[in-house]
């Protein structure tokens, strides 16, 4: 039993204890858990804290390896359970592979687009009701709670990122990649999937398929410096979309 | 002398049936409405392309307009033309029937209509939109408060206050609708500081028009007298709109053509071989402004209420135009991922986007003007709105005086 | 005569109708039928579930989606993996039937809701097969509140595992 699974079962009984043992313990491991939480690997922060901006999560993606298999696109979609309805131009895309060609040259490279987690999102200062959000660790999501349908977001993202769903879900959706008619979303950076201690599910499709040396997606810590994403960063370098527009994305580009 | 107002009688065929008309279409943009809801989106022409489609386009106009239909009460109070100070309360009526006709739309269009709710209880103050919810409502009870003064003689006191804020009110709410377009940073059609202020005239140009229709009916089939005087200055007063309009579309494309960065989608809106193109020039262009300029002073035709009429319905017409070409013309131009480069992916990236209107959008609009319309005839069948008689005598005492 | 006819049915009618409410008055008031969940206690008293179920679920989604909090206790994941359990067929009932838990009580009451326009109406483990390989599964036919019951407070060894994590990141 390595370290890492004995302290997942060591939470488990925490958090899943009655409330009696919560009220009696919370002090103690709180303490303890918020010096663990400092390491930069998704599933680090015990799940009875909210997120905070010690780390910043990102993608970086690498267009010279990325082949345009859609193998990401893929296991995005299963993941959430977006499907097509057969109406290409209702249907909700969060991740798109973009093939890209220099008219002069002729030089032709494909990578995939999807939610750039900006650290100033567009859609987040237009939301009327707050429901285009950041999360503290980068992520932005929209809270469909409170999601009016306006799309608005849909308007101001640089990214086309966002879709709206054009009809009814009701019994196609996963339980833990909610989604209905008449609300907006987008790419969540397998929120659920990173807070539960996993890759987000395009970049662990990717490396999947082509292996650790091929994989062209990586996930990780913008704010730790020694995280595999920072590393590369520093290393290789890394461009944004639109870097003009000042957003400060979360995922980045190498090879464009 | 005192201006006698007078709830209009309203029991003729031809009232009851006006008011039939407009509950039928009103019935229908609801039907349409529930048939958007209960489908989604997907069975309207709007897409994750085209996000808004033929139901903003309506309730723009319509939001637009009702802050200009406004301006014959502000003329009287803001700027002391005693012309204008009778037809202070209809123009209120016309203001608050615009917006709500306006707003009804846009909320029946939302993806979650039935969230209202939250959009009024969940702010996020920096959204350009939550604005002008703000805006909406403190206009709604702006107008509110000036009618009040206008119509209850214990309010007199509020007149003059209560106007100048409704005033300054709807040209920050103008400004703030036409920000809503040009606070978007990544549209190439949008994305411009002038868009507010070119809001702000075009409100002035389609408020007028409709205001000079609602007028223009109601003392016809009231058979209450109005003069020419009246007349007149709302026909100047439009001439001149329409000439600011002109002016700002003017330079809000200039200075579009002079950034290389968007000669491609100024090329597209004004000489592409598409919709848009022919909509800019032969609806917004010369439907909306030009024949309904020379309508109102070439000699053979200024003067007349009938081509007055029919310059007025071309400026509405024209507009609606406009709010076509500026809302699903900008954003049938594809977003910029990568300048320089050529793009091409499944979800539309670098393409010009299609939109295929379908009725039900149309019937929602349609629905949206027919329950400003109707909230128009009934107030002025409930409360006093329209004065017994608009003769020149009565708006001008001076003026009629010097004449003879 | 007509007109006597026309009384002697309408107090007929009346005669029914009063019998009809007197014999409702007797009559055990009509019930749902909700249907019975896994385990043998939810995360709070029944009662208090009956009474408060909508605010610990609102509080926690709020939570959730704002601050990233995952327990389980309040979780809608975890209320469906227990109470949404198969009919005699064995088939799952859909949000909106009188055989699903929600709906049981919410279609007796008249109380309408959301949820499930987005959030998905069964419990994980009848996803099944159908769950691709980039969903691992959590909780779900192992619900936590019952067999995940902690043995007793924190002991020292619990504490010594923390802080040798801990330790193994410097």
């Amino acid at each position: 039993m390595s370290n890492e699974n004995r302290i997942d079962t060591y939470r488990r009984k925490l958090l899943g204890g009655g409330a009696a043992l919560v009220a009696g313990v919370t002090i103690a491991p709180g303490v303890i858990l918020n010096t663990v939480a400092q390491a930069a690997k998704p599933g680090d922060r015990p799940l009875d804290r909210p997120v905070d901006d010690s780390v910043r999560w990102g993608l970086l993606v690498d267009a010279n390896k990325c082949d345009g298999c859609e193998k990401c696109v893929t296991a995005c979609h299963e993941t959430h359970g977006v499907k097509s309805h057969g109406r290409p131009e209702t249907d909700a895309q969060w991740i798109r592979v973009v093939k890209l060609r220099d008219r002069k040259t002729g030089y032709e490279q494909q990578l995939p687009v999807m939610c750039q987690h900006c650290k100033h999102p567009p859609c987040v200062d237009v939301c009327p009701t707050g429901a285009s959000m950041k999360r503290a660790d980068g992520i932005v999501l929209v809270d469909k709670h409170i999601c009016i349908g306006c799309r608005y977001c849909m308007m101001a993202c640089p990214y086309k990122a966002r879709s709206f769903i054009h009809e009814s879900l009701e019994g196609e959706q996963l339980p833990h990649a909610p989604r209905g008619k008449g609300t907006v979303e987008s790419c969540t950076m397998c929120v659920y999937r990173v807070d539960n201690g996993q890759q987000p599910a395009c970049v662990e499709a990717c490396a999947a398929e082509h292996g650790e040396e091929g994989k062209a997606l990586i996930f990780g810590d913008l704010k730790d410096p020694n995280s595999e994403i920072s590393q590369q960063l520093k290393k290789y370098g890394g461009k944004q979309i639109r870097a003009d527009l000042k957003l400060d994305t979360g995922v980045r580009y190498q090879g464009i | 002398m005192s201006v006698e107002f007078r709830e209009i009688e309203g029991k003729s065929m031809g009232y009851l049936g006006l008011l039939a008309l407009l509950g039928g279409i009103l019935a229908l943009g609801l039907g349409a409405a529930y048939y958007m809801e209960h489908n989604g989106h997907w069975v309207t022409g709007m897409t994750n392309q085209i996000v808004w489609g033929v139901p903003h386009v309506f309730a723009v106009f319509l939001i637009v307009a009702a802050t200009g239909a406004l301006n014959v009460a502000s003329v009287a109070t803001v700027f002391n033309r005693h012309v204008y100070k009778y037809m202070g309360r209809l123009s209120g009526l016309v203001a608050i029937s615009l917006l709500a006709g306006g707003l009804m739309i846009l909320v029946l269009d939302l993806g979650h209509p039935d969230r209202l709710i939250v959009a009024m209880t969940h702010y996020n103050f920096k959204s350009i939109f939550a604005w002008n919810m703000i805006l909406y409502n403190g206009f709604f009870a702006a107008v509110f408060v000036y009618l009040w003064a206008m119509m209850d003689r214990n309010a007199r006191p509020l007149y003059k206050p209560a106007g100048i804020f409704a005033f300054a009110w709807r040209i920050i709410l103008t400004t703030g609708t036409g920000s809503i377009f040009g606070f978007l940073i990544a549209r190439e059609a949008y994305n411009s500081a002038v868009m507010g202020p070119m809001f702000v005239a075009m409100s002035f140009a389609y408020g007028t028009a409709i205001f000079t229709l609602v007028l223009l009916a109601s003392y016809a089939w009231t058979g209450r007298p109005l003069g020419d005087l009246v007349v007149r200055r709302l026909k100047n007063m439009l001439g001149i709109f329409l000439v600011t309009v002109f002016y700002f579309v003017l330079v809000f494309h200039i200075a579009s053509l002079y950034v290389a960065q968007r000669h491609g989608v100024e090329e597209f809106l004004l000489f592409g071989d598409n919709i848009y193109s022919t909509l800019f020039w032969v609806g917004q262009m010369l439907i909306g402004l030009v024949v309904p300029f020379a309508l109102l002073y070439l000699p053979g035709t200024s003067g007349s209420r009938f081509w007055l009429v029919i310059a007025s319905l071309l400026v509405v017409i024209g507009g609606v135009i406009q709010m076509y070409v500026t809302i699903i013309g900008g954003q049938a131009w594809p977003l910029d991922l990568f300048p320089g480069l050529e793009e091409s992916s499944s979800f539309f990236d670098g393409v010009i986007h299609p939109y295929h209107p379908s009725l039900p959008e149309f019937l929602l609009g349609l629905g949206g003007m027919a329950a400003t319309l109707l909230m128009i005839a009934l107030g002025v069948k409930i409360l006093r709105f329209l004065p017994m008689s608009l003769e020149d005598h009565v708006v001008d005492p001076q003026h009629h005086k010097a004449a003879d | 005569m007509r007109l006597t006819r026309q009384l002697k049915v309408t107090l007929a009618l009346i005669g029914l109708a009063s019998l009809l409410i007197t014999a409702g008055a007797h009559a055990e008031p009509p019930l749902p039928d909700i249907p019975k969940g896994k385990g043998e206690q939810c995360v709070e008293p029944t009662p208090v579930m009956r009474k408060q179920h909508f605010e610990f679920i609102l509080r926690h989604r709020d939570l959730t989606m704002h601050e990233g909090i995952r327990t389980k206790k309040y979780s809608l994941v975890e209320c469906i993996n227990c109470h949404v359990v198969p009919n005699e067929k064995g088939e799952y009932p859909r949000f909106g039937s009188d055989e699903h838990f929600c709906s049981s009580c919410h279609n007796y009451a008249s109380v309408k809701i959301d949820c499930f326009q987005c959030h998905a109406d069964k419990p994980e483990s009848a996803y099944g097969k159908a769950k691709g390989k980039f969903n691992h599964a959590l909780g779900g036919s192992n619900p936590h509140h019952f067999s995940n019951k902690a043995a007793g407070p924190l002991s020292k060894g619990d504490l010594e595992l923390v802080s040798a994590e801990n330790n193994s990141h410097e």
